[in-house]
């Protein structure tokens, strides 16, 4: 394997409802760093039906050039169909990096991927680097739980390739206007090549609460003591006009269900605000908050661990500390567009 | 009559896992050996598709000796057969070289009985990649169905599977051909208890052990350590924001802290909001 023919750094872009999702705009903003680093290009692989007009969407987070297929038979993501498509774009242009997010899609796809080529593929990185003169990716990510970090490398084989958790990564601000190169790909494949059919896709209606995407999360967890008592988070999470975070505890014990849980199991959130009352700290919770702005906590405990991963601590007991703030920041904003309890 | 495959793998119990704060390597004799809970409902999908279809399920393990521990868990779940394979050579094995290993077990499994149905995890506690899975299915050129929560029909005459395989926002029903491998999320059903029975049957087991040259036509270039194209280069403890300031005073005192951090950011509570 001649390493001198693999160049450039590409990123699987997902589509979610017309629009390129959010995590693959964070992956373009890691890709270019490495690009930049390495002096290649980044380009965007984009595979679907009716999404050319995507494309600028791709430049504007940072793209140079996007390989597209727009055909009839990659109307929904299948890993057969995906698959044959992005293994025939490897083998036109070899690129040196791919990066995919760590998604239901972009497992499948990558995993599938990586056996076919052969290469490594490192699961659910956190960080991202590339060594400038060799090309080497330092791909570092949790195992165990969360109990450690590992740094993946991949020396012998090329694409390197990773799946990126969405919220770690930093998407570029968007330049309107900045385009790039297209370029238009095409592979022949039959409805009768593919083993799978998708019979139908049920959208969940019901509004779920993206605690991944809020501004200010109240997160909560076993020492609340009951249901009862959780609900103490709800009404500070509405005065705050924020969304409702938990432990993975408190999930497993039903006071909330599973999309509101923070963490290495649950979901990564980076918002402007997080509270932890009544959380001790794990390190399956820290890593799926530590990259908040403003940390707050609040526990009953002088040395729980959270603590030790807070902007601000309170010692003491939440249910005497919360109704307060309740209480303060109804008085501080008392014309705040937000719901009062 | 199906024949179903399950892929288990037993790991450390990472809940009391601990850390070696001085060298920052895992403790790993602190950590009871387990079956991985993810693979735990694999075993028992499978054991549920064998009782409304009729059929066999055997369970196929690559590890180290006492891993015949967590085969015997699989047969207290219901599991009819238990495989292991068991060598040096696959030591240091990503998931690269673990697909390939276990491929090439599940093809000497067909050879006693041709496989319908491969039934994985959606990950395990320890590497927690979730790559093995689709890994083995593009071995052995059949289709990947991940992240499936829900089996609606399996049909053996026919020739094809349908499940719901959840997505982000939802989730899709897709029909597959037979042949094909799941791998299941942990919401897919509950394990229940064990049946004495099991138990008892599980307690006098002996699974089939299989070395490396029992294999065929292995390629051991492809296998354990240098079969591997990802090497874990650094291992440390995660880092952790700085410790915060404890804030002094009475409780109306740090709330009234704390109340000015929050109106310091104005822009989260703009009067349009
Ligand atoms: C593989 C794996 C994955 C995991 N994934 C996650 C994950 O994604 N997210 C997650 O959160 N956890 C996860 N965990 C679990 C994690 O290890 C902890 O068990 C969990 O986070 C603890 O939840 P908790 O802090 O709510 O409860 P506890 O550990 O029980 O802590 C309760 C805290 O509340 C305090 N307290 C008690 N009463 C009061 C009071 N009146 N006022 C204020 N404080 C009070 C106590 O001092 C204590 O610190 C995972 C574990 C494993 C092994
Ligand atoms: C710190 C650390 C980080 C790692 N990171 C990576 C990485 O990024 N990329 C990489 O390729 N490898 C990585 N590895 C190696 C990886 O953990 C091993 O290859 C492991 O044998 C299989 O991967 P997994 O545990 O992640 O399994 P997963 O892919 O998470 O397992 C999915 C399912 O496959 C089946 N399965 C998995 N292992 C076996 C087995 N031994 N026998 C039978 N069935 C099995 C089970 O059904 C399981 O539920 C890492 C290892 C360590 C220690």
């Amino acid at each position: 394997m001649d390493f001198k023919d693999y160049r450039g750094v590409w990123v699987f872009i997902e589509e979610k409802e017309g629009e390129v999702a959010s995590v693959s705009l964070e992956l373009l903003g890691a890709g270019r760093i490495l690009a930049d680093k390495r002096g290649v290009e980044l380009a965007g692989i984009l595979i679907g039906e009716n999404n050319k007009h995507l494309a600028n969407t791709v430049y504007e987070y940072g793209a140079d050039l996007v390989y597209v297929y727009d055909q009839p038979i990659f109307k929904n993501y299948r890993t057969e169909s995906y698959m044959k498509a992005l293994l025939a774009c490897c083998e036109d242009h070899k690129p040196e990096i791919i990066l995919f997010g760590a998604t239901s899609t972009g497992k499948d796809l990558a995993s599938a991927i990586a056996t076919d080529l052969p290469t490594g593929l490192t699961a659910d990185t956190t960080e991202l680097d590339v060594e400038a003169d060799t090309g080497l990716l330092l791909a570092s990510r949790p195992a165990f739980g969360g109990n450690i970090m590992a740094t993946i490398l991949c020396k012998k084989y090329r694409p390197q390739m990773a799946t990126v958790r969405p919220k770690v990564m930093k998407a570029l601000t968007r330049e309107i206007g900045r385009t790039g190169k297209l370029i238009e790909k095409h592979i022949s494949l039959n409805e009768t090549d593919i083993r799978t059919k998708v019979l139908e896709i049920v959208r969940e209606t019901t509004k779920k609460v993206r605690i991944d995407e809020a501004d200010i999360v109240v997160a909560g967890g076993k020492g609340l003591g009951s249901a009862e008592g959780f609900q103490l988070i709800h009404h500070l999470a509405d005065v705050l006009g924020g969304v409702v975070g938990a432990s993975r505890d408190v999930v497993e014990a039903g006071w909330i269900e599973h999309h509101h849980q923070v963490g290495q199991t649950g979901l990564t959130v980076t918002p402007k605000l997080y509270f932890a009352i009544g959380i001790s700290g794990a390190i399956q919770h820290i890593v799926g908050m530590r990259n908040s702005g403003t940390i707050i906590a609040i526990n009953i405990d002088p040395d729980a661990a959270i603590f030790q991963s807070c902007h601000y601590g309170i010692v003491g007991d939440a249910f005497e500390i919360v109704p307060l703030l309740i209480e303060e920041f109804k008085n501080a904003l008392p014309r705040s567009g937000v719901s009062h309890v | 009559m199906l024949h179903i495959v399950a892929c288990i793998k037993q790991v450390p119990d990472t809940k009391i896992i601990k850390m070696n704060p001085k060298t920052n390597t895992m403790d790993r004799s602190s950590a009871p050996a387990i079956l991985n809970p993810y693979d735990a409902h694999a075993v028992e999908e499978a054991v549920r598709i064998r009782d409304r279809y009729g059929g066999t399920v055997s369970v196929i393990t690559m590890g180290p000796p006492p891993a015949v521990k967590a085969i015997k868990k699989c047969i207290e779940i219901g599991a009819d057969e238990g495989y292991m394979i068991s060598d040096r050579a696959f030591a240091g094995a990503d998931t690269l070289a673990t697909s390939y290993a276990i491929t090439k077990a599940i093809e000497k499994i067909s050879e006693i009985k041709p496989v319908d149905l491969i039934i994985c995890g959606k990950m395990t506690i320890d590497g927690d990649t979730g790559q093995v899975g689709p890994g083995i299915a593009r071995r052995l050129d059949i289709p990947p169905l991940t992240s499936v929560k829900k089996v609606v029909e399996v049909n053996k005459e026919e020739g094809y599977a349908i499940v719901q395989r959840k997505l982000e926002d939802g989730y899709e029903v897709i029909q597959s051909s037979l042949p094909c491998l799941f791998s299941v999320e942990k919401t897919i059903n509950e394990v229940p208890y064990s049946s004495f029975p099991n138990m008892l049957k599980a307690a006098l087991y002996h699974p089939t052990i299989w070395s490396v040259n029992d294999l065929n036509d292995i390629d051991r270039k492809q296998l354990g350590l240098k079969g591997s194209p990802t090497i874990v280069s650094k291992v440390w403890a995660p880092a952790k924001p700085e410790g915060g300031k404890i804030l002094e005073g009475h409780p109306r005192e740090q709330v009234g802290q704390i109340l000015s951090v929050i109106l310091e950011k104005k822009e989260l509570f703009r009067e349009d909001a």
